[in-house]
């Protein structure tokens, strides 16, 4: 019961005013940047980064994961007012959300949606408060091979797991992990890749680029879709609310199916895409009638939506635990971390306590201040929607470049950041996926680190990959995710043919 | 339906049309693309074979781990170009239409405009001048209210990273008539 202990000890922390207020700010924020079109929660947090530079790190990691959270809960109201999905994550909510709405159910979809939402991520938070301490301590006998092992393993189940054509992966990867490695090499102080260039000198910027990556490209996407919409905002009475809370114990068996769905994909890389769709699958298949499903059906709501926080909220345990995001943008928290002066990492849990809880007990106040927040003001934030999209992007435009400015305070950013939109938006629009670029872009120069750490200590011998059981358990299981539709295609082929030898007795 | 309802009707007059022609296929700049990356993998492999991809005496040299990912990435861009280049062209849809990428330019050029104009007059003025210029002549808002809307968003953003945060931003010739 450590770990109860310490998260008294992490809500002692968070209970100031000062980081009370900078949540409150955070959530609004956040459920602003959920429901403008344009944005989503890694745009946001990426973009409202820079405002966090001169704080604490513990205030300031309040306050981005509180923008996440926020924009986790926006995403769900545009979906079921007016079907158009703020994030990729919602589409599955549109499903049924939308269909209440027009029924005159809108009030009792967002409820629903809150609700599942904020059981999601309670149950991942749980799940953070327990096993990531047990997951550092135990991480924290890991030396390079081990550490290069578990990066690998990372990199290669995006590639092996990933819906995305395998090459297109591959390119995004490599891509991310090269321009990772431009500017002073950390073990020799050798200058790689600058081309003798003084701007490259300083290497890449994860922040710049991720802020052109989803910031920018994200502007360019949207203005390419209609942006006409028509729906009603409907307020939430407290009966609407205690009725569906009433039938909630009825939908017991979706909301534990969802939150482990969302839980193990969020700390594998699958995402919340994958969780949310998954969840609305699995609830229709295991449904009595899974033909209601997409007429309006308040299950359709549960199930991806407390599939998606659960994802979500778990792909921060790798990032707490390891020091490996589980997603984009734990991915961008990472790289927060990093501008504040912590070295991620198991010993994070050592070294920083009071960061480390104040994150996990923000995580519980923040979803109840959250979930709260957005009961009682569903109507004002989805009357953002009448500010015209000529008038917030040019605003979005000018976050980015004063956010991609503020880390470096270098020109040149400019420019990179403006780069990375082209990429971002060509790259989209080809299917490269973006999640694995980030990923190695925030982990390149530590993989690398670990790699040529690992191969000093044994002398150039790849052997020491499998020098011990558990270094060696992790990099055979990365080689063989690599290799996963491979694998997967011959076990279903054995099990054909088994099928076949063995004629059905009937 | 309650009386706290509330309409929200947005419309987009100047919504790309559906018919619009292609302007490229998905496929030409797929080829492109994986060209690019594959001459980016070649200059990058050969800068770090030049600085050392090879071992010494204290283990790898700097170029080692670089010099096989552009390897790795010089493959996945050969596979690809090759992919696209002998898959069927109506497998492949429309990258953009003329109508869509009307109004992605509407928003790239103002972009890149406000990038170059940042440099000599500052961020704020920039601001102001993006803001207002691209509500007025993108968005066709009433030029007060897009005016009002600018001057009240970039002053906020000076009193919130300027003053109270202390993040230096680049400034101009405006900013230093006041002092500042």
């Amino acid at each position: 019961m450590e770990a109860f202990g310490l998260l008294l000890h992490g809500f002692a922390v968070l209970l100031t005013w000062k980081t009370l207020v900078l949540m409150m700010v955070g959530l609004v924020l956040g459920i602003f940047v959920g429901v403008l079109p344009g944005l989503g929660g890694p745009n946001g947090v990426a973009i409202l980064l820079p405002l966090t530079f001169t704080m604490d790190p513990t205030s300031a990691i309040v306050m981005l994961s509180c923008i996440y959270w926020g924009a986790l809960f926006g995403g769900a109201i545009t979906s079921i007012l007016f079907n158009i999905p703020g994030e990729a994550w919602s589409v599955a909510t549109t499903f049924d959300g939308y269909p209440m709405a027009q029924q005159g159910r809108a009030a009792e979809a967002l409820t629903a949606a809150f609700t599942s939402s904020f059981i999601g991520s309670l149950v991942a938070v749980l799940l953070i408060t327990f096993l990531a301490p047990m997951i550092s301590s135990f991480a924290l006998k890991f030396g390079p091979p081990e550490f290069f092992a578990v990066y690998l393993l990372t990199f290669c189940s995006f590639v092996g797991l990933g819906r995305e054509a395998k090459h297109k992966t591959v390119i995004s990867m490599s891509l991310g992990l090269l321009l990772a490695g431009i500017g002073m090499d950390t073990v020799s102080g050798n200058l790689r890749m600058t081309f003798g260039s003084p701007e490259l000198l300083r290497g890449i910027n994860f922040l710049v680029a991720v802020i052109g990556l989803f910031g920018i490209s994200e502007i360019l996407l949207t203005m390419e879709e209609r942006l006409a919409l028509r729906g009603h905002a409907a307020s939430i009475s407290l009966r609407v609310v205690l009725g569906v809370w009433k039938d909630l114990p009825k939908y017991w068996t979706t909301l534990l199916r969802s939150s482990f769905i969302g839980c193990w994909l969020g700390i594998t890389p699958g995402g919340a895409i994958a969780a949310s769709f998954m969840g609305y699958n699995l609830a229709k298949r295991f449904a009595k009638d899974p033909e209601s499903f997409g007429k309006g059906r308040i299950e359709g709501v549960f199930a991806p939506e407390t599939a998606a926080h659960a994802s979500g909220t778990s792909a921060l345990l790798p990032m707490l635990a390891l020091g490996i995001p589980g997603s984009g943008t734990a991915a961008i928290l990472l790289g927060g971390l990093m501008v504040w002066g912590l070295n991620p990492g198991p010993l994070l849990f050592v070294e920083h306590k009071d960061f480390v809880w104040g994150l996990i007990a923000s995580m519980y106040l923040g979803n109840v201040v959250g979930l709260v927040l957005v009961l009682t003001t569903v109507p004002i934030f989805a009357s953002i929607l009448r500010v015209p999209f000529a008038a917030v992007a040019p605003m979005i435009v000018v976050s980015c470049a004063i956010g991609a400015y503020a880390i470096q305070n270098a020109m040149f950013d400019i420019w990179l950041m403006l780069g990375f939109g082209i990429v971002g938006y060509v790259f989209k629009k080809i299917g490269i996926p973006l999640a694995p670029f980030t990923l190695a872009l925030v982990l390149g120069n530590r993989a690398e680190d670990a790699f040529r750490l690992s191969m000093i200590g044994s002398g150039g011998d790849l052997k020491v990959f499998w020098s011990n059981g558990l270094v060696g358990s992790i990099t055979t299981l990365a080689i063989v995710l690599l290799f996963w539709p491979v694998v997967d295609r011959i076990l279903t082929r054995l099990r054909m043919k088994r099928a076949k030898a063995t004629p059905l007795q009937v | 339906m309650s009386q706290t309802d509330l309409e929200i009707v947005v419309d987009d007059p100047t919504a790309p049309e559906d018919d619009s022609p292609s302007v490229v296929s998905s496929v030409t700049i797929e080829i492109f693309v994986c060209l690019l990356l594959l001459a980016l993998a070649v200059t990058l492999g050969y800068d770090n074979w030049r600085t050392g991809a090879s071992w010494d005496s204290t283990g790898p040299e700097p170029g080692y781990f670089p010099f096989y990912l552009s390897v790795i990435l010089g493959g996945g861009s050969l596979y690809g170009l090759i992919v696209a280049l002998l898959a069927r062209r109506a497998a492949f849809g429309t990258f953009v239409t003329r109508a869509q990428a009307r109004r992605v330019m509407a928003v790239f050029v103002p972009t890149l405009l406000f990038c170059l104009v940042m440099q000599f007059l500052g961020l704020y003025v920039a601001s102001f001048l993006l803001i207002s210029g691209f509500m007025r002549f993108v968005g066709k808002i009433a030029l007060w209210k897009s005016l009002l809307t600018a001057l009240v968003f970039t002053a906020i953003m000076f009193v919130t990273f300027d003053v109270a945060f202390d993040v230096i931003m680049p400034k101009g010739p405006l900013e230093a008539a006041f002092g500042r």
